[in-house]
């Protein structure tokens, strides 16, 4: 995670409280999962499971799979998620990388 | 073009046999159909089968074991001359069962079988917690599995793209999009391809999966096999969570777990259905619960080729002399017999499996 | 199961404009998407946006309420968040909402599911901090979220739109990298007369150019040798201007090259397409009034053919005056007779195309990529796999497919399909018709095998 995130965000919401991958992060309530993961500096949202190559958000349309991350034991496309307090993030698939 | 075998077909059955007699030095050409046409051989569920395999014709159950035996070594064949690996794990696989008496029934058909087989056949049984020993992610409903130690399961697309790579490299000729409409043998063979290619050949194998039906008659041959729809499922890439595969899921060596199949009879109706693909999905869980939160990327219909009692047919034309019948519903397990046995029988060597339960004569003339 | 006369799979300008139409001729409609909130790709949240950021979305965007306030009608059923993944005969719709999946049934489907960015395979496309620019419009429209310092790369009137509206945001792209020559522009003059009669739209084109101009943009036109630098993300575009080599420091890349149609739900279903030279791309083959040759399955919008915002409106609403009449509520004279007056509506939008597509073509290195270059992002295959699939006597993608994995991944070929065509096709000397796409099969978008269990017992009975 950089400092200063690439991306910065025009609106002030009310913010809550989640985790990516362990770390707390405080979110706008009802954004859009994967703009918000960009805008709080999350910069690599997993690795493929072919080469362990690091993926972020591609088309933020839900047509291109790369913003997976799992959420509750489920992968799903952040793009397509709307920010729920508590939400356990985590890269999707990342228990891959020690047997690949 | 002349050539010493023209093979139709070009899915892993006539490119096994191709592989096998371009290696004895022949002149092979095949001749395959188009993108879109019925391929069994993309969209099979990959495993190197004995288990359950000729119950009622022990030759069968030892042709599929002479297959599975002989698998690994022709695997690293293919590897060492196209440089690609074929994925293979052989370290036994399942049958699950979800009730006490299927596993009895089953079990007491395969005594049986074994008998026939001189005790060559080793499978043991494994009660619920033994199978939780080896499966840890397996599920409260199954009771038990049969565990068959010559089973296994490879990567069956990569076996196609071995064997197509190393039919080219050792000089045959694959041809694709070129349907044979006809064949006569006024001298030597002759195949009219729909775009008006001909070739010219000593020999002709009918290896066209499906196709073999509508050109078997034309042939001499009976042809007598049907479609039978297999729906198939797979899902996102998953860390290891099954260990040895069985007919319900086997995890892919790229990490998907492949669920299977349907046996459906719809003709060539080769479409998923919404009752097929929940119903796979259902049975899966029940082995495996954890697979309820796994992502299904793909499904697909793919189309068995088979016979009126599910065994090969390998059959030389009493017509046509020099034309053969080669088709089974076991593909992939039969690939290394088929390119490695059947050549002997096609030369006619001195080698020559005896095949004579495989041939067409078990089938009442219609 | 609930039973509707028509069923609407996308709620862009297409399906809102058809479900209205279809239920003021008395109609019972359901109108299917995935996005919480109607509006479809150019209208995205227009609802909430609109009020907030309508000053730099422009006008053409905020007029999108007109679509999403008229799908409040009795006849009209909206379900937002559902992503269709089957439709089966009958017609029967597969859709996951809440992680649950459900069905409902229609006697005629409409496929307004809109387009899909261009696959622009480049090197380094795939590293963090690439994305289309669609998606860097998405996150300023839906998130109001910008990129600091940008990169916009490529071709095509929304490279401009877009930059217009990062500029009004007050965070202008760093540069403009476009693909497009002199040349290109020279060819586009012979389509003039047609553009002229859409000149409201290179009026609208002048004035984005000019904003951009303003702020100091620097526009690099007719390059090549474009690539994506940085090891872990993205650090630096490269490429060749007019001779010179160049080279842009930037966190963040936007790529874009004209839009497709998105074609899955419609082939899934087997319906023909047909390769279209003057857009590069498939789309479906329809009749007059939309239907495709599987009777009762219609296409509208962009999904058909990229026509624009506008247009798709009308084709949606054209589509649903046939299906009100084969459904027997509206009789044929009557809807001849208000086909008349969109048809000559969406001949006026459709006017300007053929300039457009000639003056921004796509990106010639990105439609034939580098042999080292990936274009099935999800496997990770390169282009140089796919020429030697040709070789080994693939004709088309599916065997390809079987051979190298592409188009098996998540996106189901989405972003690598057309490539997978164009490469097969050119290394096989064959047409793009004769070389075909990836068979679509459902899930069209993927399903937990649970979501799937849950469906087992009631499957049969419905
Ligand atoms: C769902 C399913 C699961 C399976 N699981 C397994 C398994 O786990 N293990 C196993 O061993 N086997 C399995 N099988 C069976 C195995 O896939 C087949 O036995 C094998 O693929 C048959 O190969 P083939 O070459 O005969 O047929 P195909 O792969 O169908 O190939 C026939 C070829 O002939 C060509 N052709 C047809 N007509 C003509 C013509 N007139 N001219 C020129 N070319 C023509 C076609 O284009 C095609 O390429 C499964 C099959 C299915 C459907
Ligand atoms: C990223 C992007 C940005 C664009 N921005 C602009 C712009 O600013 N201005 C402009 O003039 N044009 C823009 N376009 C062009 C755009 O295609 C048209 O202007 C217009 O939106 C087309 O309308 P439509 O109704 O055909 O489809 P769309 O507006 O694209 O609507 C299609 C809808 O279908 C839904 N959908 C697709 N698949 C499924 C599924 N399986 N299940 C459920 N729902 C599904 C989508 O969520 C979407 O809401 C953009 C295109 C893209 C791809
Ligand atoms: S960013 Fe493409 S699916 Fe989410």
């Amino acid at each position: 995670m950089k400092p200063v995130s690439p991306f910065l965000e025009l609106d002030e919401t009310a913010r809550v409280p989640v985790t990516f991958d362990g770390t707390p992060l405080d979110l706008p309530q009802g954004a859009n999962l994967a703009a918000a993961l960009l805008v709080a500096g999350v910069d690599v949202f997993r690795h493929t499971p072919v080469s362990g190559a690091p993926r972020a958000p591609f088309c933020m349309m839900g047509a291109c799979f790369e913003c997976l991350v799992e959420i509750d034991g489920v992968v799903r496309q952040a793009c397509m998620i709307d920010v729920t307090a508590g939400m356990d993030i985590r890269k999707a698939h990342e228990d891959f990388r020690g047997a690949v | 073009m002349e050539t010493d075998y023209a093979i139709i077909g070009g899915g892993v059955v006539g490119l096994s046999v191709a592989w096998g007699l371009l290696r004895r030095g022949r002149r092979v050409t095949v001749l395959d159909g188009d993108d879109g046409s019925f391929r069994a051989s993309r969209g099979n569920f990959g495993l190197v089968w004995v288990q359950s395999k000729g119950m009622t014709q022990p030759r069968y159950a030892k042709w599929s074991q002479h297959s599975a035996s002989i698998w690994a070594d022709f695997a690293r064949e293919l590897a060492d001359t196209t440089g690609e690996t074929v994925p293979l794990e052989q370290k036994g696989g399942y049958d699950l069962h979800f009730s006490e008496e299927t596993l009895q029934d089953t079990v007491e058909k395969y005594e049986g079988l074994k008998a026939k087989l001189d005790g060559d056949y080793p499978f043991e049984v494994l009660g619920h917690n033994a199978l939780r020993k080896e499966e840890p992610h397996i599920g409260p409903k199954v009771v038990g599995a049969i565990l068959h130690h010559q089973d296994g399961h490879a990567n069956p697309l990569k076996l196609l793209q071995a064997l197509a790579a190393d039919v080219r490299r050792m000089g045959g000729h694959l041809l694709t999009g070129k349907t044979v409409t006809d064949v006569s043998k006024p001298d030597g063979f002759v195949l009219t391809c729909a775009d008006g290619t001909r070739v010219d050949a000593a020999k002709v194998i009918l290896s066209a999966g499906l196709g073999a039906a509508q050109l078997g008659p034309k042939m001499g041959f009976k042809a007598p096999i049907r479609p039978q729809r297999g729906q198939v499922l797979i899902t996102e890439k998953l860390p290891k969570l099954i260990n040895r595969p069985s007919l319900i899921a086997r995890q892919v060596d790229e990490g998907g777990i492949q669920i299977g199949a349907t046996n459906e009879e719809v003709g060539t109706d080769d479409r998923v259905t919404r009752s097929g693909v929940s119903g796979l999905a259902a049975d899966a869980i029940a082995a495996y619960p954890a697979l309820a939160r796994a992502q299904l990327v793909r499904s697909w219909g793919a189309l068995r080729v088979l016979s009126p009692d599910g065994l090969p047919i390998y059959q030389q034309s009493a017509d046509m002399p020099g034309a053969y019948l080669v088709t089974c519903h076991s593909g992939i397990t039969l690939a290394a017999v088929h390119a490695r046995v059947l050549p002997d029988w096609l030369e006619g060597t001195e080698a020559a499996p005896d095949l004579e339960v495989f041939s067409e004569a078990r089938f009442a003339v219609s | 199961m609930e039973r509707f006369d028509l069923a609407i799979i996308g709620a862009g300008p297409a399906g809102m404009a058809a479900a209205r139409e279809a239920a003021d001729l008395g109609l019972a409609v359901v109108l299917l998407d995935e996005q919480a909130r109607p509006g479809g790709q150019i209208y995205r949240d227009v609802e909430r946006a609109g009020p907030v950021r309508g000053d730099i979305l422009g006008e053409d965007y905020t007029a999108g309420t007109r679509l999403t306030q008229a799908l409040l009608h009795d006849r009209i059923r909206h379900i937002a968040g559902a992503v269709l993944w089957a439709i089966e005969d009958g017609f029967c719709l597969s859709y996951t909402q809440d992680g649950r999946a459900a069905q409902v049934s229609a006697d005629r489907v409409l496929i307004a599911t809109g387009a899909l960015e261009r696959p622009m395979p480049l090197p380094g496309w795939t590293l963090p901090g690439v994305m289309t620019a669609g998606a860097g419009q998405i996150l300023l429209k839906q998130s109001g979220v910008l990129a600091r310092r940008a990169v916009l790369v490529g071709s095509g009137p929304l490279l401009y739109l877009i930059a217009a509206q990062m500029v009004r945001a007050g965070t202008p792209p760093l540069a403009l990298v476009e693909t497009q020559t002199v040349a290109d522009r020279t060819r586009a003059l012979h389509h003039i007369s047609g553009a002229l009669r859409g000149w409201r739209y290179l009026v609208k084109g002048l004035k984005l150019l000019a904003q951009i101009t303003r702020a100091r943009v620097p526009r690099h036109t007719g390059a090549t040798g474009i690539a994506i630098e940085g090891s872990d993300r993205a650090e630096a575009v490269t490429f060749t201007s007019h001779g010179r080599a160049h080279r842009i420091d930037c966190d963040t890349v936007f790529l874009h090259h004209g839009v497709v149609p998105n074609t899955q739900a419609a082939r899934s279903l087997g319906v023909m397409h047909r390769w279209r030279r003057d857009q590069a791309c498939f789309s479906p083959v329809l009749d007059p009034w939309g239907e495709t040759d599987v009777p009762g399955i219609y296409v509208a919008g962009d999904g058909a053919g990229i026509v624009g915002a506008k247009a798709a409106e009308h084709a949606g609403r054209l589509a649903a005056l046939a299906v009100a009449t084969s459904a027997g509520h509206l009789g044929q004279g009557e809807r001849d007779r208000r086909a008349k007056r969109l048809r000559l509506a969406l001949d006026r939008e459709r006017a300007v195309r053929p300039f457009l597509d000639a003056a921004y073509p796509p990106c010639v290195e990105a439609l034939a990529p580098a042999d080292g270059t990936i274009i099935c992002r999800c496997e990770e295959v390169t282009a140089g796999t796919i020429r030697s699939h040709a070789k080994l006597g693939c004709l088309g993608p599916n065997q390809s497919k079987a051979f190298g994995r592409a188009g098996m991944g998540p996106c189901q070929g989405r972003y690598c399909g057309l490539t997978v065509t164009a490469l097969l096709a050119a290394a096989n000397g064959r047409t793009e018709d004769d070389t075909g796409y990836y068979r679509i099969r459902p899930p069209l978008k993927p399903v937990t095998l649970g979501e799937l269990a849950a469906m087992d017992d009631t499957s049969d009975g419905a």
